[in-house]
């Protein structure tokens, strides 16, 4: 099933979604009205928290729970998380080349809500493109009012600053981001304090997804209750999902949850291309683990199914492998991101990515050892121990747990092709 | 927002900049609350001004920004888009990651190399291209992309980006523009971009306004 709430703009108006005058001539801004000169902050944050909304970042926290964290001591800032960097998704980019605007006007929204006058939104360096769409609403929204001071009489003052990030996946995680934004290395902080209490220059911070706060107008002119309507339960509203690797339609695709793998993938996503046969995919970024057709073809396209079956549904991107996958070369790859976004402050992280991309590399390059699996394996314990999931901690963020997803996935289901690979001593490609 | 005038000994720091980078440098200074976090940007104006981040220009963000040589430069290490060695005037960057690499960039990537004859990882003696993978991009639904100079085109088989770089070799365009190549050099696309984007690099810095290395495309 599909409902567009987020995209709805911009396929209506593919040439001009992004600009100030499409914004305004189809509805935009109407919230900002609604939620500065008539509702207020508490009423705002009521219809969030009624609304359901998880965190579309990858945690997929509640929305509205984490804006009641929101610690006493002022200033208090809003951040947005723009660093969309995990492996598989493009969800964000779309959202802020396409329809920057519903984004503005969720910051305005959410930082009234919350009391913030200064907000950010930290956007990935390589974003050029986006980033330019979005300074330009946003000034676009300066000149009309809409940021600096009084805002439509309101007596609300809010400035907003886009901040580029300069190629750090590890700043997607958001005590780094802050520490990024702040002028220093993306390194992750010690948890707690939460950012909700101490975050930016020490002071009480929400950080939230750009998807996730691209929502906000909607769910304030709509109300909380008609947006937790909308799909399962536990998995209120659409959801961008990015849809890439080996299906014939490629792409960002705002669902309803609850479908099936099976409908995602060979209807929405129009199947595998040449008549292959799928062999896996990763249903929520780089850093979940696998699934396999023969267990969850059939599987709802839920947070909680997928986080009941061992996997997340993470950052929302799918990624699909045929049958001519090489799927050790594949976990190399997903392996070796890791190791290169490793920041390097733990020692299982920057140790262990290191080593398991060594022994992967081995294994491609004909000198694998039989013994290697188990090592793959221990080096993976070491970096969480028992290998579950959600993952055992050993490290002050889960970048280094995430590398040892495509690994447990890869001897989970494939097994059999790493022995045979590391008996042939083939030389990979 | 504030206006900021940085202090004498802060504008003697950027005395060899440009009339343009130190009006940026001001603004800049002037968008957060705290100076530290001016860093990053103006890390970056220093790559508009030097080509790279430079020693020298490593020193002028510290007096800026009340940090010491070895603050910034702690910080300008971390992140991979700081050039901290001179770079070509062609930064082309192939996305090796596991969208694109189920899409066959290992074969872009090694055109790349061979039509540019610069080693991944490596700038060419004439100084025309650096060449590197890199991680993901946020191109996956378009896999597999390229970057030049930060702008992204996708779908790009290894015969197109052949003809990338004879074109960046033989026309040596000043401005990179993003919507140009995907015309030129590109296939499928992550979704439709809708208008073509006014604006687009110059040097290997990400063409985003504020920072001032986002030109118009001729």
């Amino acid at each position: 099933m599909t409902q567009r709430i987020l995209t709805e703009r911009m396929e209506a108006h593919r040439a001009d979604s992004h600009t100030f005058e499409r914004y305004e001539a189809t509805g935009g801004y109407t919230a900002l009205r609604k939620g500065l000169l008539e509702m207020g902050a508490e009423k705002i944050a009521g219809e969030v928290k009624a609304s359901n909304i998880r965190g579309r970042g990858g945690a997929n926290f509640p929305a509205g729970v984490k804006w009641g964290f929101l610690g006493p001591a002022r200033p208090a800032y809003l951040v947005i998380n723009g660093d969309e960097s995990e492996p598989g998704t493009f969800k964000d980019r779309q959202l802020l080349e396409r329809d920057p605007h519903q984004l503005v006007e969720g910051v305005i929204l959410t930082s009234f809500s919350l009391g913030v006058h200064h907000a950010f939104i930290y956007i990935r360096g390589e974003y050029p493109k986006p980033a330019r769409r979005l300074q330009r609403a946003v000034d676009a929204a300066y000149a009309k009012g809409y940021l600096g001071g009084d805002i439509l009489g309101s007596g609300f003052d809010l400035d907003v600053t886009v901040h580029l990030g300069a190629g750090a996946y590890i700043c997607g995680e958001e005590s780094a981001l802050l520490n990024s934004l702040e002028g220093k290395r993306g390194e992750p902080r010690l948890k707690p304090p939460f950012p909700a209490v101490e975050g930016l220059y020490a002071k009480p911070t929400i950080v939230n997804n750009i998807e996730t706060i691209s929502n906000i107008p909607w769910i304030v002119n709509n109300g909380g209750l008609a947006y937790a309507s909308i799909g399962p339960e536990k998995s209120a509203g659409t959801r961008m999902l990015s849809l890439s690797g080996h299906v014939n339609n490629p792409g960002n695709y705002e669902i309803v949850m609850g479908m099936s793998w099976r409908e995602l993938i060979y209807n929405i996503g129009g199947g595998i291309p040449g008549g292959r046969e799928l062999k896996a995919w990763i249903p929520g970024g780089s850093s979940a683990p696998w699934f396999v057709p023969e267990h969850h073809l059939d599987t709802p396209v839920t947070i909680d199914d997928v986080g009941d079956r061992g996997s997340m549904l993470g950052s929302g991107a799918v990624i699909v492998m045929d049958d001519s996958t090489d799927v050790i070369a594949a976990a190399h790859r997903i392996v070796r991101f890791y190791e290169h976004e490793s920041c390097g402050q733990c020692t299982p992280c920057r140790e262990g990515t290191s080593w398991l991309e060594r022994i992967f590399n081995r294994i491609l390059t004909g000198r694998g050892r039989p013994e290697d699996i188990d090592l793959l394996l221990d080096v993976s314990d070491g970096i969480s121990p028992g290998l579950a999931w959600p993952p055992v901690m050993t490290t002050i963020c889960p970048l280094g747990p995430s590398a040892t997803a495509p690994v447990v996935s890869l001897m989970q289901y494939f097994r059999d092709e790493v022995e045979a690979r590391i008996a042939a001593e083939v030389v990979h490609g | 927002m504030k206006e900021v005038t940085p202090s004498p000994v802060e504008l003697d720091a950027i005395a060899d900049w440009s009339d343009d980078s130190r009006r940026l440098a001001a603004e800049i200074l002037g968008k957060y609350p705290d100076r530290r976090s001016a860093v990053m940007p103006l890390l970056y104006v220093s790559m508009i001004e030097n080509g790279y981040v430079s020693p020298e220009g490593m020193k002028a963000v510290g007096l800026l920004t009340g940090l010491t040589g070895a603050q910034v430069q702690a910080v300008a290490s971390f992140y991979t888009m700081y050039k901290r060695e001179a770079v070509g005037e062609y930064l082309v960057s192939v996305c090796t990651s596991i969208s694109c690499f189920l899409a066959d960039a290992d074969d872009v990537l090694a055109a790349v190399e061979d039509e540019t004859g610069v080693p991944d990882g490596e700038t060419g003696g004439d100084g025309k291209f650096t060449v590197e993978h890199i991680e993901c991009n946020g191109g996956c639904g378009g896999a597999p992309v390229v970057l030049v100079n930060y702008e992204m085109v996708e779908g790009v088989t290894p015969e197109k980006a052949r003809e990338l770089v004879r074109w960046l070799r033989d026309g040596g365009p000043e401005v990179i523009s993003t919507d140009e190549m995907q015309q030129l050099f590109g296939g499928r696309r992550s979704f439709d971009w809708a208008v073509k984007e006014p604006e687009g690099s110059f040097l290997p810095v990400p063409a985003f306004g504020p920072y001032g290395s986002a030109r118009e495309v001729k």
